[in-house]
């Protein structure tokens, strides 16, 4: 069971505790009806699969309740690092 | 084999004489001894039959790592182990073991037709027999096979032990209580560091367990960790897998090696976290492959001088060593010193050190260098074998009753490959072992190849001259795998490691391959004519040794499995005969049957209650979230379809919750108190996953809202009052809210006093009926609904249940999400339209609504369905078809997606979703069932008092 640093609470805890999120920093558009449908689809549906480095979202559900960031690994599954939302990606 | 037990020696206790029985008959032991050194003792050779050719089995091992010696142990009802290692079950008064794979008896067992057979049954059998025809496999094959190919029978009664579990934080973790792992503890408890050392065995010790010259040694050690007070030991426990950031799973097995049945937990599973793990659990030494390798009576050397020095027994009368190591000749000098007759060594090297030659001839030991065993006479029990020297047929034959095989040593690195520490190939050992670590851990000892056995040999097979097709030479005993399957297997083509092991079922058995996965890879790479390196290893996965379920399940099985919630009334509905149904883990009364009714005759009652005068209705699982703060309008009016900012304190609004998609995830009504305070209504089981949403969209898109979420779900106990005599019977009971139709619409809510207790007072309906919801602290839900069932008697108040619900809001065409909808389904397929604010610049899924495929023609769309029969209630999740004449597989136009008997109405109501319903209106469908074809037609969903004259009194 890995364990996730929580920027929130500054702590390590196990996994258990937490909830995946999905893919990190995609914003909502701040006027979707700007959009074109091909636009919105890539927003929607379009995530990224990578081997390796992967940004991602995760929420401490059964702690403070917060959303942050992560950056982990795919293959390895090993955390990199872990900050708040509204961070610049990392 | 005639194993007898010796005069002296061991660390059995020979004044406490132990009684127990293998396959029904009785035998004596010692306190200390295995099933396995027991059985030896008393003359046992004959262990089991092999899983495919139902050979007879012997030991081959001492330890975790036997292939052979499976047993059952029987401790009454429901207390039944299968497929326990003899060398492992420890022998206490009473013990009752059988053998497995099986029958009539061990000794005749009509399976062993099969090992004549054997030339039918090469690599692959299975898979190239048993396929054709289909319909062969449910009645002919699969049970065939089970009965055949089987390890022990699976238990049949629910098992009725306790199973303890709990977490354990230290620095060090050290797993494997042999010298280099007691070594390493000794040091580490000096430093104060807290310390976890865990052993598999009954005691701690490890291989110096086998060593007399080292128990002196071995008492002070564990004198000295014993006494420290950071120090934890635990033995009889496994730890049998290795995950992320150094958690370590193990069980310790509490009381199986105790006479008498307790309650007391059996085992417990502990969840270390470790700060640094380091792992001492030894090598396993390797069998080697010749001709009638399998026969009981040859074992690995090491586990004869196990059986020697730990156990007091000797193996047979005279043995014969066969080695490509060292090892085995110490252990041979060491058996003899030991008083155990020895036949001859036979080695396959042409050199081996001096000292060795020196001190077999000191000891009087026949030795025979360059020769290898090329088969063993013998069917229950080894008569004698034959040696030949190695490139040059001339043969012999030693008499003997028991072979030793000395084939090097195996580093155990199965928990290191668990946490994905990575592997280098040592030809020298002929075995991988730890490389580069995946976590903080550190592998020491025997399991990293550091170890003073002496050197060795690597051999895939033993020479000999006979014909290879004709042999049988065993590498995987568990799984009845032989050098002749793997080669096969390349011949046939398979060329990667992980797919010859999966075509030949080599390492695949319940040992994981201790025993055979090196042999298999030597035999592969010579067969491949490739390097070991270059064909890779398979993968070690938890368990080391196989668990019981028990073990992990621990405390989480029947009541304990998962959380029922109940509400505050639930205790009242359990009293009065409810009916329960779980909803998201809720439990729910469904209905209240009187006088025996059955459900239809119960929930006809209850639905015409609610209509005539006044039914009540524990609705307090409705989730509900309080949004309070200066922005929460807005919030709302961004998270809903509907418009929220207008809404007028005091007032309810049904909301519509799309995901960004554009499809139903919830509704509900909610209500605002104030301008800054909204009391939100969510689904039953929906409250959790819309919470998580709207926190997602305030945390992380819009955080410069003021906006505070809070789950009050449990807060309020919520009961429903649904009929038009609800008023009626409020009234009274209620202080500081004016209940008249002209102060308090349907729609609203009112703050004030129920029976002296604060209320939050709706005046909603799911019913169509004039209805309140009333809130109040949880804590007096049931007085509450007690108060009014006594003052609504009168009006022969009615408790209703879920399934009434769900009638009287199918009968008003109200949807259930996630019932109705399934997660393809948008406000315009739901027929909810209304609900959607045209004006709203944007809210979660508005976009969506405008892609192609929502505005497309031929979504399935929700409707209303009256069968032409109108006693008829059709199949929930039915499909609809437009033709019933086209030929079969038809095409679907959608399926039912509510029905029930409306007794109000005095028919069958449905509610569907039909590709362009709502364009249908009046139109003709067909519903095939099992018991034939039902017509129906295409209706409004709204059933009952369509222009709502019965919510506005
Ligand atoms: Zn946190």
């Amino acid at each position: 069971m890995i364990l996730i640093h929580c920027p929130y609470c500054d702590e390590q805890r196990p996994e258990i505790e937490f909830a995946y999120a999905g893919q990190a920093h995609i914003a909502r558009p701040v006027d979707p009806d700007t959009y074109s449908d091909e636009e919105w689809e890539r927003f929607l549906f379009i995530r990224a699969n990578p081997r390796g480095r992967h940004h991602e979202r995760w929420r401490h559900s059964h702690g403070c309740g917060r959303f942050f960031n992560a950056v982990r690994d795919t293959v390895t599954d090993k955390f990199e690092t872990t900050y708040k939302a509204g961070e610049p990606r990392k | 084999m005639s194993g007898y037990r010796l005069p002296a020696g061991g660390r059995i206790d020979r004044s406490k004489p132990v009684a127990f029985q293998f396959d029904g008959k009785r035998y004596q032991g010692f306190a200390g001894d295995t099933l396995a050194s027991a059985l030896l003792a008393n003359g046992v050779s004959l262990f089991g039959r092999s899983f495919k050719y139902h050979r007879p089995r012997g030991l081959l091992a001492a330890g975790s790592e036997e292939p052979n010696a499976l047993v059952s142990v029987h401790r009454g009802p429901g207390r039944f182990t299968p497929n326990l290692r003899a060398t492992n079950v420890e022998i206490h008064d009473g013990l009752n073991a059988s053998s497995q794979n099986r029958w009539p008896s061990l000794k005749t067992d009509f399976g062993a037709i099969n090992d004549r057979l054997g030339m039918f049954f090469p690599a692959g059998f299975y898979n190239k027999t048993f396929m054709w025809p289909r319909s062969f496999w449910d009645r002919l094959y699969e049970p065939a096979i089970r009965k055949m190919a089987g390890l022990g029978d699976a238990p049949t009664e629910v098992d009725p032990d306790n199973y303890a579990a709990t977490y354990a934080h230290c620095d060090l973790l050290i797993v494997g209580a042999g010298p280099a792992g007691l070594d390493a503890a000794l040091e580490a408890s000096g430093t104060g560091k807290r310390l976890i050392l865990i052993d598999e065995q009954d005691e701690a010790g490890g291989g110096a367990l086998a060593d007399p010259a080292l128990w002196p040694w071995l008492e002070r050690s564990m004198k000295a960790l014993s006494s420290a007070a950071n120090v934890t030991i635990l033995t009889r426990t496994t730890a049998f897998g290795y995950y992320h950031d150094n958690f370590v799973g193990a069980v310790q097995r509490l009381t199986d090696h105790l006479p008498a049945n307790s309650e007391a937990p059996r085992e417990k599973l502990w969840r270390i976290r470790a700060g640094e793990v380091l792992l001492a659990q030894g090598a396993i030494e390797r069998p080697l492959v010749f001709d009638g390798n399998d026969t009981p009576g040859v074992m690995l050397s090491s586990a004869a001088k196990i059986f020697a020095n730990r156990y007091g027994v000797a193996v047979g009368k005279s043995l014969a060593l066969m080695a490509v190591h060292d090892s085995g000749w110490h252990d041979v000098f060491a058996l003899k010193k030991a008083g155990v007759g020895i036949a001859a060594i036979i080695d396959a090297r042409d050199v081996v050190d001096e000292s060795l030659l020196a001190e077999a001839a000191a000891l009087g030991v026949a030795v025979h260098l360059n020769h290898s065993v090329i088969g063993v006479k013998g069917r229950h029990q080894v008569a004698s074998i034959e040696i030949c020297a190695n490139g040059n047929d001339v043969r012999r034959s030693i008499p003997c009753d028991a072979l030793l095989m000395a084939g090097g040593w195996t580093p155990s690195v199965h928990l290191w490959s668990h946490s994905k520490g990575s592997l280098k190939w040592r030809d020298d050992l002929g075995a991988y072992v730890p490389d580069q670590p995946n976590e903080n851990c550190r592998s020491i000892g025997a399991c990293s190849g550091d170890w003073d056995f002496g050197t060795g040999a690597v051999y895939d097979v033993l020479p000999t001259p006979k014909d290879q097709a004709r042999i049988k030479a065993f590498v995987d005993f568990q799984n009845d795998v032989t050098a002749k399957d793997i080669n096969l297997a390349v011949r046939e083509g398979f060329r990667s490691i992980e797919h010859i092991k999966r075509y030949t079922t080599n390492g695949m058995a319940t040992d994981q391959g201790k025993t055979s996965n090196l042999n298999g890879l030597q035999i592969a790479s010579t067969a491949l004519a490739k390097a070991v390196p270059d064909i890779g290893l398979t993968t070690f996965r938890p368990p080391y040794t196989p668990q019981t379920f028990g073990a992990l399940a621990g405390h989480a099985k029947g009541a304990l499995f998962q959380a029922t919630r109940t509400t505050n009334i639930d205790g009242w509905a359990e009293e009065n005969g409810a009916i329960f149904e779980l909803v998201a883990q809720w439990r729910r009364a469904r209905y209240f049957p009187k006088f025996g009714e059955d459900m239809h005759a119960a929930v006809n009652r209850e639905c015409v209650a609610v209509r005539n005068s006044v039914g009540i209705f524990d609705a307090s699982t409705l989730g509900k979230i309080e949004v309070v703060g200066p922005d929460a309008a807005e919030f709302l009016n961004r998270m809903y379809t509907n418009p929220w900012k207008a809404l007028e304190p005091g007032r309810c609004r049904y909301g519509l919750l799309l995901k960004e998609d554009g499809f139903i995830t919830d509704d509900g009504v909610s209500a605002r108190l104030a301008p800054d305070r909204f009391h939100l209504t969510t689904t039953t089981g929906g409250a959790a996953r819309v919470l998580n949403m709207m926190e997602d969209y305030l945390q992380t898109e819009w955080p410069d809202l003021n906006v505070w979420l809070t789950s009050t779900t449990e807060q309020y106990a919520v009961i429903a009052l649904q009929g038009p005599n609800a008023r009626k019977l409020l009234e009274p009971l209620v202080e500081g809210i004016d209940l008249s139709a002209e102060a308090f619409p349907h729609m609203a809510i009112r703050e004030g006093l129920i029976c002296g207790i604060p209320t939050r007072l709706f005046r909603v309906s799911f019913t169509g009926e004039l209805g309140f919801e009333i809130n109040v602290p949880t804590a007096y839900g049931r007085a509450l609904w007690e108060r009014l069932m006594a003052e609504g008697a009168d009006y022969g108040i009615t408790p209703y249940g879920t399934e009434t619900m769900h009638v009287l809001r199918a009968e008003k065409g109200f949807i259930i999400v996630g019932q109705d909808t399934d997660g393809t389904v948008t406000p315009y397929d739901a027929g909810l339209d209304w609900a959607v604010g045209k004006k709203k610049p944007d809210f979660v899924g508005r976009r969506s609504l405008a892609r192609p495929d929502i505005i497309a023609v031929g979504r399935r769309q929700l409707v209303g369905l009256l069968t032409e029969d109108p006693k008829m209630v059709l199949e929930e999740g039915a499909q609809i078809v437009a033709d019933p004449n086209q030929p079969v597989p038809m095409t679907m136009i959608g399926h039912v997606t509510s029905s029930y008997w409306s007794e109000t109405l005095g028919r069958s109501i449905a509610m569907a979703l039909v590709a362009n319903g709502h364009a249908m209106l009046g139109e003709t469908i067909y519903v095939p069932m099992p018991d034939g074809t039902h017509k129906a037609a295409i209706s409004s969903m709204v059933f009952y008092d369509p222009q709502g004259a019965r919510l506005h009194v």
